[in-house]
């Protein structure tokens, strides 16, 4: 992957689209345009933004609860998200999913998923599916460090590794599951390590530097297309805000996040940026103002959006077509 | 063509035939492949479809569950086998969270056309980590559907109903009924899903029941004749859906009813049946409901305690008769 202007302005736009949207989605959530539970990404887009960009649209992901980041990074569209959170039918689940479940067939998203290892078997089997039919993909699977926890962690990385699959496991270690620091519950806090038990060659990177995420995302899904097998990614990372909204943060002193915020995936990237002297050729300005349109059109197209009829809330329970 | 097979050769061959079928139908479970599964359902079908088709996986019900719901999601056509209802508890996570909720929570985007296979019920004296009857436990579940054959035709016919269902969808096969024989007619068109059959017609009394208990219910039914009552006995098939029609229709015939459900009393298949016939079809009742249940107790070891505690032919004739009496 080479590191040139145009790319510089695809990982800083991107980026900063998620950081915009996330902003903008807390400013209608205190306005109670948007509701539920809402997990906020801010501080960890280098993962989705150089992991996403590893792939092709053939390429699934399975995303976490906090996935507003991932799905705008796989290609999602803004406005359908939006949507989503605004509980309009335009929404990726026509209402029925909201923050925690951004669907895409599209863009092969595969959610938003809210049991944190929950995705997790769902990746293997969809990976077992492609090579079984011998079609060269690779699915992703995101989770948190809370996730590693459970056993369907455990028990993934073994099917994986035993079946040889094409599947990416991509670990976002923002060092909290919700509220409990993961030295608290993990006898080991190094999580590649207890993947690469199960014989998964393994990486921990650092999750805040998009670069760095993008070389390996590569490098590992190539691997995979080369039929590797599974690999795994323990990415570090640091989420800037609290857990979700509801979260008063009394498990974290504020100059640990602040700490952080100055280790943050944007400033990395304009520090290296200016190392390359490519800083300068970046019109942020300009890239503010197109990402301020987007975001401004995807607030009118969900605003503008239409309710669900009652009359079809139960639809989708079952398929419309009956057996044959 | 008509042959008489037994139970888990009906499995076996519904299968067999899918998988000659379809190639994105596969078998995975434990024990499904070199020991030929735990039942036996399918010894052989290693040999013809090799260790790709018939996937032989860890003790780990979650995952190989929820890589059956990934496959179903990404084109494959998986038939889930779970060794015992008990061991299923291991992977309701992937049941409910994921497999029955996905096509709603992904407003109406992804499907999951699934089959999961369980050995069901009690009367083994395995105890009570190995007998339980827990289908209409999860018959409560939105987004699923739940079948329960009794006969080697519908043991035949649903494997193939289920694999044809866009859903994802239970079966339950009473591990007693493996061995029972009957006979299959391949070329017959099959009951639908969610469609009743009333196996005994009767005037006198309605008898709801489904799986194993058939059988007890049909004997019943017939040492009940010798005095006089002539009960009419159907056979759920579906517990998820039910049909309320072959129910209600009854119901309006023969006015009593009971109902046989293996399930323990409390919040069980026959509670909900209650319910409907009390809303649907209250003023045809000459009779309060009855039903015979499992009792409410783990199942135990001993055959005295355990035959104590399960549906028995006289415990369905003393009930019928207590209803027939109370009108």
């Amino acid at each position: 992957m080479e590191l040139d202007l145009t790319k510089a302005k695809e990982f800083y736009s991107k980026m900063l689209l998620i950081r915009r949207f996330e902003e903008r989605c807390v400013e209608f959530y205190s306005k109670q345009k948007i509701r539920g539970f809402l997990h906020l990404y801010i501080g960890e887009e280098a993962i989705a933004v150089g992991i996403m960009n590893a792939l092709t649209p053939e390429d699934a992901v399975l995303a976490t609860y906090r996935e507003h980041g991932q799905a705008l990074a796989k290609g999602v569209s803004a406005n359908s998200i939006m949507a989503e959170l605004f509980g309009k039918q335009e929404g990726t689940s026509r209402g029925r999913g909201g923050s925690m479940h951004l669907f895409d067939a599209n863009t092969r998203f595969y959610g938003g998923t809210a049991i944190v290892a929950g995705g997790l078997p769902l990746a293997v089997g969809m990976a077992l599916a492609d090579k079984m039919m011998k079609r060269n993909r690779v699915t992703v699977c995101m989770f948190g460090d809370g996730a590693v926890a459970e056993g369907e962690f455990h028990e993934s990385l073994n099917l994986a590794a035993l079946w040889n699959l094409p599947v990416l496991f991509v670990c976002e270690n923002n060092r909290y599951a919700m509220g409990t620091a993961l030295n608290l519950t993990e006898s080991e806090t190094d999580i590649y390590k207890k993947a690469a038990s199960y014989k998964i060659d393994s990486k921990q990177i650092d999750g805040m530097d998009v670069v760095e995420v993008a070389k390996a995302a590569s490098r590992a899904v190539e691997d995979i297309k080369d039929g590797k097998g599974p690999l795994f990614l323990e990415c570090l990372t640091y989420r800037f805000r609290a857990h979700s909204m509801f979260d008063a943060e009394l498990y974290r002193e504020k100059v640990e996040v602040e700490e952080w915020k100055e280790k943050g995936p944007l400033v990395v990237f304009q520090k290296r940026l200016e190392e390359m002297g490519l800083w300068s050729e970046m019109d942020v300005k300009e890239l503010e103002d197109e990402i301020k349109t987007i975001i401004d059109e995807a607030v009118e197209f969900a605003e503008n959006g239409t309710l669900e009829p009652i009359e079809d809330l139960e639809k989708f329970v079952y398929s419309e077509v009956s057996n044959g | 063509m008509d042959n008489t097979i037994t139970y888990r050769e009906a499995v076996r061959e519904a299968i067999r035939k899918a998988m000659r079928e379809d190639e994105r139908v596969f078998l995975i479970g434990e024990d499904v492949g070199n020991y030929g599964g735990s039942y036996a359902v399918s010894r052989g079908l290693l040999d013809e479809f090799g260790r790709e088709r018939i996937i032989d996986t860890p003790l780990s019900e979650s995952a190989f569950t929820g890589a059956g719901i990934g496959a179903a999601m990404n084109g494959m056509r998986p038939i889930v086998e779970i060794m015992t209802v008990n061991f299923s508890l291991l992977a309701l996570d992937q049941i409910i969270n994921n497999a029955a909720s996905m096509l709603h929570m992904s407003g109406g985007q992804f499907n999951v056309p699934l089959v999961i296979r369980m050995a069901t019920g009690v009367g083994n004296q395995l105890g009570a980590q190995h007998s339980h009857s827990l289908e209409g436990w999860l018959s409560y579940i939105v987004g699923v559907k739940v079948l329960t054959p009794a006969t080697v035709q519908d043991a035949y016919d649903m494997i193939g109903l289920a694999l044809s269902d866009p859903d994802p969808v239970l079966v339950f096969e009473n591990s007693l009924l493996y061995n029972s024989k009957g006979s299959l007619d391949t070329k017959s068109t099959p009951i639908p899903i969610g469609k009743a059959l009333v196996h005994r017609p009767g005037k006198d009394i309605t008898i709801l029941t489904y799986g194993i208990n058939l059988f007890k219910a049909l004997e019943a039914a017939e040492t009940l004749a010798k005095d006089g009552i002539d009960a009419e006995v159907i056979d759920l098939r579906s517990l998820r859906p039910l049909d309320d029609e072959t129910i209600m229709k009854s119901v309006a015939k023969t006015h009593r009813v009971v109902i046989v459900d293996d399930g323990w009393k409390s919040g069980s298949i026959s509670a909900e049946i209650m319910a409907r016939i009390n809303e649907q079809a209250f003023y045809e009742l000459d009779a309060p409901m009855a039903r015979v249940c499992t009792l409410e107790v783990p199942l135990p070891y001993a055959k005295h305690l355990e035959d104590a505690a399960i549906v028995q032919v006289d415990k369905i004739v003393d009930t019928t008769k207590k209803v027939m009496v109370q009108s």
